[in-house]
C-alpha cells in the first residue's frame, strides 16, 4: 500500500483559524503596525515582521521570540491597519500557543506576570493584587536576585499603597468559585484551539 | 432615575478604590442607580487573553450570562473590563466554534448567554445618557480656572466599540468643560502608559509614563483625569519613581473623572476617596473644596 502523507497544516492556516487571526492573509506588509507600535524596538521582530514570518511558516522562531510578549494591547496598530487585520489579537493568539506548547522566552517576565494574574483569578474568582504580586515575585526570583536593589525599591511603593488604603491584605472571593471551576474544566475538555 | 447593572472590576475594590467610591457618589448625585452585578468575577483582563483565549472568553461569558438575567445595560468604570467584556461578546458573535465551546462550558454550570447584553463604559453613559448639559446643571462649585489634561488611556476608545474617536477622542474634554474647568490640549491623550507592564517591564513603562506627564505639563495642566484604574495607578503611584529615574520634579495630581465631578458637585472629599491619591490633589483643588 502506498504511503499517504497528509501535509501538516501551515502556520498561517493555524493562525487564520483563531479568533482575531481571520484576516492575516490580507496583510500587505505596509508597516503601519510597526510604525504605530510604542514598543516595536524592544521586540525581537516587529509586528510587521511577525506577520511575514507567520506567512513564511517560521513557527518555532515566532513562538520562541519575545515579540508578542511586549505587546501592550494599546490597539493602535489595530485601529490603523488599512486591511482590517488585528495584530493585537494575533499577538494574543500567538501567546496562547506559546504557553500551551511550553515555549520559553528569556528576555521578559511578562509570561510569568500573566500566569500569576490568571492564577489569582482561578483561586479567588477576582484578582487579589497582593497575592498576584507575591506569586509573580516567587516566579521571577532569579530577576530579583540579579537586581536586589530594584527589588528593595518595591517595598516603599507597596507600603505607600497599603497606607493609602489601596492594597487590601485579604482577597475578595467570589461565591461561585466552584461554578467557575466547572466552567473552566469543561472549556479545557472541549480540546483543540 | 436611571438603572444600570454595575460591574466595578477588581481594581475598584483595591488599587483604585477611589474609583469605586467616587463612581457611586457621583451616580447618586445624578440620579443613576448602579446595581452591582451579583457575584461577578474578574473579566479576565488582558493577561488571561495571553494565556488561554477560550478560558478567557468563558470567564467573561459568565459575567455576561449573569448580566443578561438583569435585563439592564452593564456599566463598568474600568477601561479594561469594558473592552474585555465587549471583546468576549463580539468574539462569541463572530466565531461560531468558539461560541459552541463556550456555550457548552457555561451549560455545565447551568448558565446561558444569548448575546443580549450591552456592555458600556461609565464615561460613555455620562456622555450619551446623562449628557454634559445635565452634568453642567448639577454643578455647585464651578471649577473655573482649573486646567485639566484629559487622559483617555487606550482601551476606552480602542479597538473601538462605537464610542468616540480612537485616536483623538473628545468626550472627556466635554465633561471637563461641563464642570467649568478648562481641558488643555493634550496630544498624547490616548497613548499608552505601559499598563500592567509596569510590573514586568518597569523601565519601558516608566518612559511611557514620563512622556505623558511631560506632555500634560507642557500644555499647562494643573491636574490630569483618567477613567482607567491601571493608568491612574501608573501615573499617580509611580510618579515618584519617574522622578527619581529621570531626575524630574513632576507633582501632577491624577484624578478619576468621577472624583473631579464630585468636587464640582460639592460632594464630601471623603466620599470621593481624595485621600487615596498618592500625589495629593489638595493644593490644586483647595479653592474648590
Amino acid at each position: 500500500m502506498s504511503e499517504v502523507k497528509t501535509k501538516p497544516r501551515s502556520f498561517i492556516t493555524e493562525v487564520a483559524s483563531l479568533p482575531g487571526g481571520v484576516k492575516i492573509r490580507d496583510c500587505i506588509q505596509c508597516g503601519t503596525c510597526t510604525g504605530s507600535c510604542p514598543v516595536a524596538q524592544q521586540m525581537d521582530y516587529s509586528p510587521r515582521k511577525v506577520i511575514a514570518m507567520v506567512r513564511a511558516d517560521m513557527r518555532d522562531e515566532v513562538l520562541s521570540s519575545s515579540s508578542m510578549w511586549h505587546c501592550l494591547s494599546c490597539y493602535l496598530c489595530t485601529v490603523r491597519c488599512p486591511k482590517d487585520i488585528k495584530p493585537t489579537e494575533i499577538f494574543h493568539a500567538l501567546e496562547c500557543i506559546a504557553i500551551r506548547e511550553g515555549f520559553k522566552v528569556k528576555e521578559t517576565n511578562t509570561p510569568a506576570m500573566y500566569r500569576s494574574f490568571t492564577d489569582s483569578i482561578k483561586a479567588n474568582g477576582r484578582v487579589h493584587e497582593l497575592g498576584f504580586m507575591f506569586k509573580y515575585y516567587l516566579r521571577t526570583w532569579r530577576t530579583l536576585l540579579a537586581n536586589p536593589s530594584a527589588a528593595l525599591k518595591m517595598l516603599p511603593l507597596a507600603l505607600n499603597l497599603l497606607t493609602l488604603g489601596r492594597m487590601p491584605l485579604m482577597p475578595k472571593k467570589v461565591k461561585g468559585r466552584k461554578e467557575l471551576k466547572i466552567i473552566l474544566e469543561k472549556a479545557k475538555a472541549g480540546g483543540g484551539a | 432615575m436611571r438603572y444600570y447593572a454595575y460591574f466595578p472590576g477588581c481594581s475598584a475594590e483595591a488599587t483604585a478604590s477611589a474609583l469605586g467610591l467616587s463612581t457611586q457618589a457621583v451616580a447618586k448625585a445624578l440620579d443613576i442607580e448602579l446595581i452591582e452585578l451579583e457575584d461577578w468575577n474578574c473579566c479576565g483582563s488582558t493577561p488571561y487573553s495571553g494565556i488561554d483565549e477560550v478560558e478567557a472568553t468563558c470567564i467573561a461569558a459568565r459575567d455576561l450570562a449573569l448580566a443578561e438575567k438583569t435585563g439592564l445595560d452593564l456599566v463598568s468604570p474600568c477601561n479594561n473590563c469594558y473592552i474585555t467584556l465587549n471583546k468576549a461578546d463580539s468574539f462569541l458573535k463572530e466565531y461560531p466554534q468558539l461560541k459552541e465551546r463556550v456555550g457548552e462550558a457555561l451549560a455545565a454550570a447551568n448558565l446561558k448567554y444569548e448575546g443580549g447584553v450591552r456592555v458600556r463604559h461609565l464615561v460613555e453613559v455620562l456622555f450619551n445618557d446623562i449628557t454634559p448639559g445635565v452634568i453642567a446643571s448639577r454643578v455647585k462649585r464651578s471649577l473655573d480656572g482649573l486646567k485639566v489634561a484629559p487622559y483617555y488611556g487606550c482601551q476606552l476608545t480602542r479597538p473601538g466599540f462605537g464610542f468616540d474617536d480612537p485616536e483623538f477622542p473628545k468626550s472627556l474634554d466635554s465633561l471637563i468643560e461641563s464642570l467649568g474647568a478648562e481641558a488643555v490640549p493634550f496630544a498624547l491623550k490616548a497613548r499608552c502608559c505601559g499598563g500592567a507592564f509596569i510590573i514586568s517591564e518597569e523601565d519601558m513603562a516608566l518612559e511611557l509614563i514620563r512622556k505623558l506627564l511631560d506632555n500634560a505639563l507642557e500644555n499647562g495642566a494643573q491636574c490630569m483625569i483618567t477613567p482607567c484604574p491601571l493608568c491612574q495607578t501608573n501615573l499617580d503611584v509611580y510618579q515618584g519613581k519617574v522622578n527619581s529615574k529621570f531626575k524630574t520634579k513632576f507633582n501632577l495630581p491624577i484624578l478619576f473623572p468621577s472624583q473631579l465631578m464630585g468636587v464640582a458637585f460639592g460632594l464630601a472629599p471623603r466620599s470621593l476617596g481624595l485621600g487615596k491619591n498618592a500625589v495629593s490633589p489638595n493644593k490644586v483643588l483647595a479653592s474648590y473644596l
